[in-house]
């Protein structure tokens, strides 16, 4: 049977405790904090993050398609699942398609994933969610957002969670809703949204998918749901007919409401925990409900070297200032530095380089097997001419040889910390080190290769690769 | 030594204009005061100039700029860019057709207008529009990263790393009160170096050269005919150039050196027929567009031993009045860095330090003088290495 082979997941390095943005407009905070991504980071380089803790291990060349969902997508046309395949170094025969509007758009990427796979059209595909919403200031949703992705590999071979049914439920509600172009999450009474939206809906799909399995909550071990807050989502649990040790928790205290990721995140989490034989329930809301139950395998025992949730949550770093994280949103508009111009990024320059910018592949040559980035025509050990093999450096780990901490280049998290790494296994490049405290940067230090958004030039957000504290 | 440039050709006319934020000035202006100046002192009239290697970065294309601002119409004119090493580039090349025969008065000239960018930094980095990937590092973050480098090479610890750069800069202020054509002319302590703003770890505000503008200008002539010109034309010994790009992709390269310039100064030291530069060579200009540049230059050139210029520095071997003077007009570091004038503002310190016109700054018989002029940045340099003699 079906279901998942593997997971991942992503949550951002700096956290806001919502008392210091309870503290700057003068209203009651929700407690704990939220995951806040950095200025360099959005919906595609954090699904992309999450999605590389999901390959661990696994060949990249047997995935099949690619799907991404997310509400926050930075191209209203131009495909996010594309620029993230390639980033992964997946092949390019592969489906990709951009899941969006709706926040459980993400569970509608797992069914879109299953059905292909049901039927035969594909072996494995990766769906990875990423959010990264913002509420105006003062409001609820400042304090209660966080930023966040999981990833799911799903297939036929190697299933660590069969799936064992699913349940959808569509509803055109309006409780909460962007129109294009709008910046913040527009919502009606608060009461209203909760009563008739979420507290009806996600318990019909979860009890929807239930029946048809002919399951009881209490066959549950765990049960990984959507939650806008942690109040209500504990209030659901009666509803669900769930005790309070079948909860998994909705990461509401320690990331924030992740939107479409959330659901998934939950999911991941509790994945991270589940034994053999275990039955997990999941449940997406949002314009609607959808639920799937998965039964854990013995094979899940071959997947536990994932950052995962639990990684991620243990690794974090207070935001310097509430200040900071406006400007990291965009939020205040600054004075302009005194600085030339950037020259414009040419696109088809872009395309041309594209294996060297998207999945960071170098160059080997083949008679000398020296390894050089950006690729070569000529060694430049040997001068032999067009003797090059492609080579992968993303998921390489490499060695600081020197850096700077530059005050005078723009940053929006200034220094703007420049890196120039030796690559295990050879090559050298010069890369922005991003996720780093400037004064913990040392020669010598080793670090390893995240996919991040240089900047946007009229409307292109352009993508790299950054250096940043090797983890583990 | 087949085609070697040494003692065929000789300038026996320079001009400078004063550096620094000349706001009264425009590019035209500028190049109209060195050029006036190299005529008066070579003793010849515009119309005697047979051609003209004109360089320039960012301030003029084509030689038309120079012929509109010097009235030099109809002649062959060159214009140079070879980045911050462009005016050094358009003598070398002046020099090449003086020797060759085809004119037999040549002028090379350098200009550069930056401060009409209304940025306080460099204020154009040029346009090839690329991918646009590569980190955004500014001039001080490239050099920057050679002095983190040397530092945890050789052991220093910051604050010892960031001593040893700071004297270097100590001694170049030192030279630029004594010189009127400066931009700065003030003395500064090691603490005040050491307590300036940073600009890219770990260099700081003194660390860095400053930004102006500036013009200057050589008149180049055949050796034999030099002396019918002036009784102390300034010959020269050595041109020689050497370009690299490849530190950023070979892991071999170590960033606590310049290649190109170790090679340069190979080169031109075999051409001059210098055996022990430390001893031969009685000043040198070289770029210190950053405190760090100037140290490893040091041992680039072999004035020092690799990694002991820390030693030389400490014990005023560099200073107006140590073994070998280096920077004795300010350098980059007090008369700023217009990109395209700097190499022949070098050399204009050189000749008048050879003709013993050197004021207060006036080294004692000189004999040999360097000038090194680098252009781009590590690990990618073009390096121009010139030695000049009586």
């Amino acid at each position: 049977m079906a279901g998942i082979t593997s997971y991942g997941a992503y949550i951002p390095l700096h956290r806001l405790p919502r008392t210091q943005i309870a503290a700057a407009w003068g209203v009651p905070p929700q407690g704990g904090e939220k995951a806040v991504r950095n200025f360099d980071e959005d919906s595609i380089t954090m699904a992309t993050t999450a999605a590389i803790d999901c390959l661990n291990g696994i060949d990249r060349s047997t995935i099949d398609g690619l799907y991404f969902a997310t509400t926050t997508s930075p191209y209203t046309e131009r495909q996010g699942s594309t620029i993230i395949a390639s980033a992964l170094d997946l092949r390019s025969d592969i489906r990709t398609a951009d899941f969006s509007n709706s926040l459980r758009c993400g569970m509608e990427a797992v069914a879109a994933a299953m059905d292909a796979i049901n039927a035969g059209a594909a072996n494995s595909i990766m769906v990875t969610v990423a959010d990264t919403r913002i509420g105006a200031a003062q409001g609820d949703f400042e304090q209660s957002f966080g930023d966040g992705a999981a990833a799911l590999l799903l297939g036929k071979d190697n299933v660590i969670a069969t799936m064992e049914g699913s349940y959808t439920m569509t509803a055109p509600i309006m409780d909460r809703w962007r129109a294009a172009g709008d910046t913040f999450v527009r919502a009606w009474e608060d009461r209203w949204t909760l009563d008739e939206g979420y507290t009806k809906m996600l318990p019909q799909a979860a009890a929807g998918v239930l029946k048809k399995l002919n399951l009881e909550p209490k066959d549950l071990a765990k049960a990984a749901y959507y939650g806008p807050n942690g109040r209500r989502h504990g209030a659901l649990a009666r509803r669900l007919g769930l005790d309070a040790e079948q909860v998994q928790d909705c990461l509401f205290d320690t990331v924030g409401d992740t939107g479409a990721a959330q659901s998934l995140m939950i999911l991941v989490a509790a994945l991270e925990e589940a034994k053999a034989g275990d039955k997990i329930l999941c449940v997406g809301y949002g314009n609607g409900a959808d639920a799937f139950v998965v039964q854990v395998t013995d094979a899940i025992e071959k997947v536990r070297d994932r950052r995962g949730i639990k990684q991620h949550l243990a690794a974090k770093r207070p935001i310097p200032s509430f200040e900071k994280y406006l400007r990291w949103r965009e939020l205040v508009t600054l004075e302009a530095a005194a600085r030339p111009e950037r020259i414009p990024t040419s696109v088809s320059a872009l395309w041309r380089d594209t294996m060297s910018v998207l999945p960071l592949y170098g160059s080997k040559c083949k008679a000398c097997g020296t390894q050089q980035y950006p690729p070569q025509r000529v060694c430049i050990i040997c001068k032999e001419k067009d003797q090059m093999e492609s080579v992968r450096l993303s998921d390489k780990k490499a060695t600081i040889f020197t850096f700077t901490h530059d005050n005078l280049a723009a940053s929006a998290d200034p220094p703007n910390t420049v890196t120039v790494v030796d690559f295990d296994g050879g090559g050298r490049g010069i890369f922005n080190m991003t996720d780093r405290e400037p004064e913990e940067v040392q020669v010598g230090q080793k670090v390893e290769m995240t996919f991040r958004k240089l900047y946007v030039d009229r409307g292109l957000h352009n993508y790299y690769w950054k250096t940043m504290p090797a983890i583990g | 030594m087949a085609g070697s440039i040494k003692d065929r050709v000789a300038i026996v006319g320079m001009g400078c204009t004063k550096f620094g934020e000349n706001w009264e000035m425009s590019a035209d202006d500028m190049l109209v005061e060195a050029a006036y100046e190299a005529y008066e002192d070579a003793g010849i009239e515009p119309k005697d100039i047979e051609a003209v290697w004109y360089g320039t970065c960012w301030s003029g294309e084509t030689g038309g700029p120079l012929a509109g601002a010097l009235k030099l119409q109809y002649r062959p004119i060159t214009r140079v860019e070879n980045a911050c090493a462009t005016a050094s580039d358009a003598l070398r090349n002046a020099a090449y057709a003086v020797a060759a025969g085809v004119c037999d008065i040549a002028l090379a000239i350098g200009v550069e207008k930056l401060k009409d960018s209304g940025f306080s930094g460099l204020g154009s980095a040029g346009g090839i529009m690329t991918s646009g990937v590569r980190p955004n590092t500014t001039a001080p973050g490239n050099f920057a990263m050679m002095a983190t480098k040397y530092f945890s090479r050789y052991g220093l610890s910051p604050d010892e790393g960031k001593r040893m750069i700071g004297m270097v800069s100590v001694k170049s202020h030192h030279n630029g009160t004594l010189n009127p054509r400066a931009h700065f002319q003030r003395e500064v302590s090691l603490d005040t170096v050491l307590k300036a703003p940073i600009i890219a770890w770990p260099l700081g505000l003194f660390d860095c050269c400053g930004v102006s503008d500036g013009s200057a200008a050589a008149i180049l002539v055949r050796a034999e005919d030099a002396k019918k010109f002036r009784p102390d034309p300034v010959r020269i010994k050595a041109l020689r150039m050497s370009v690299g790009n490849e530190g950023l992709i070979r892991s071999d390269y170590d960033f606590t050196h310049v290649e190109s310039t170790y090679q340069a100064g190979l080169r031109a030291y075999e051409e001059a027929e210098v055996k022990n530069p430390r001893e031969e060579i009685g000043m040198a200009e070289v770029h210190d567009c950053f405190s760090i540049t100037e140290a490893v230059t040091m041992e680039d050139l072999q004035f020092s031993p690799r990694g002991k210029v820390k030693e030389d520095i400490e014990s005023g071997f560099f200073n107006l009045d140590g073994g070998l003077p280096v920077q004795p007009d300010g350098g980059l570091k007090c008369f700023g860095h217009p990109i395209g004038a700097s190499g022949l503002r070098m050399i204009y310190e050189m000749y008048k330090q050879l003709q013993g016109k050197a004021g207060p700054r006036q080294i004692k018989n000189p004999k040999l003088g360097l000038t090194h002029n680098l252009g781009g940045g590590p690990p990618a340099c073009t390096i121009f290495v010139g030695i000049f003699g009586e």
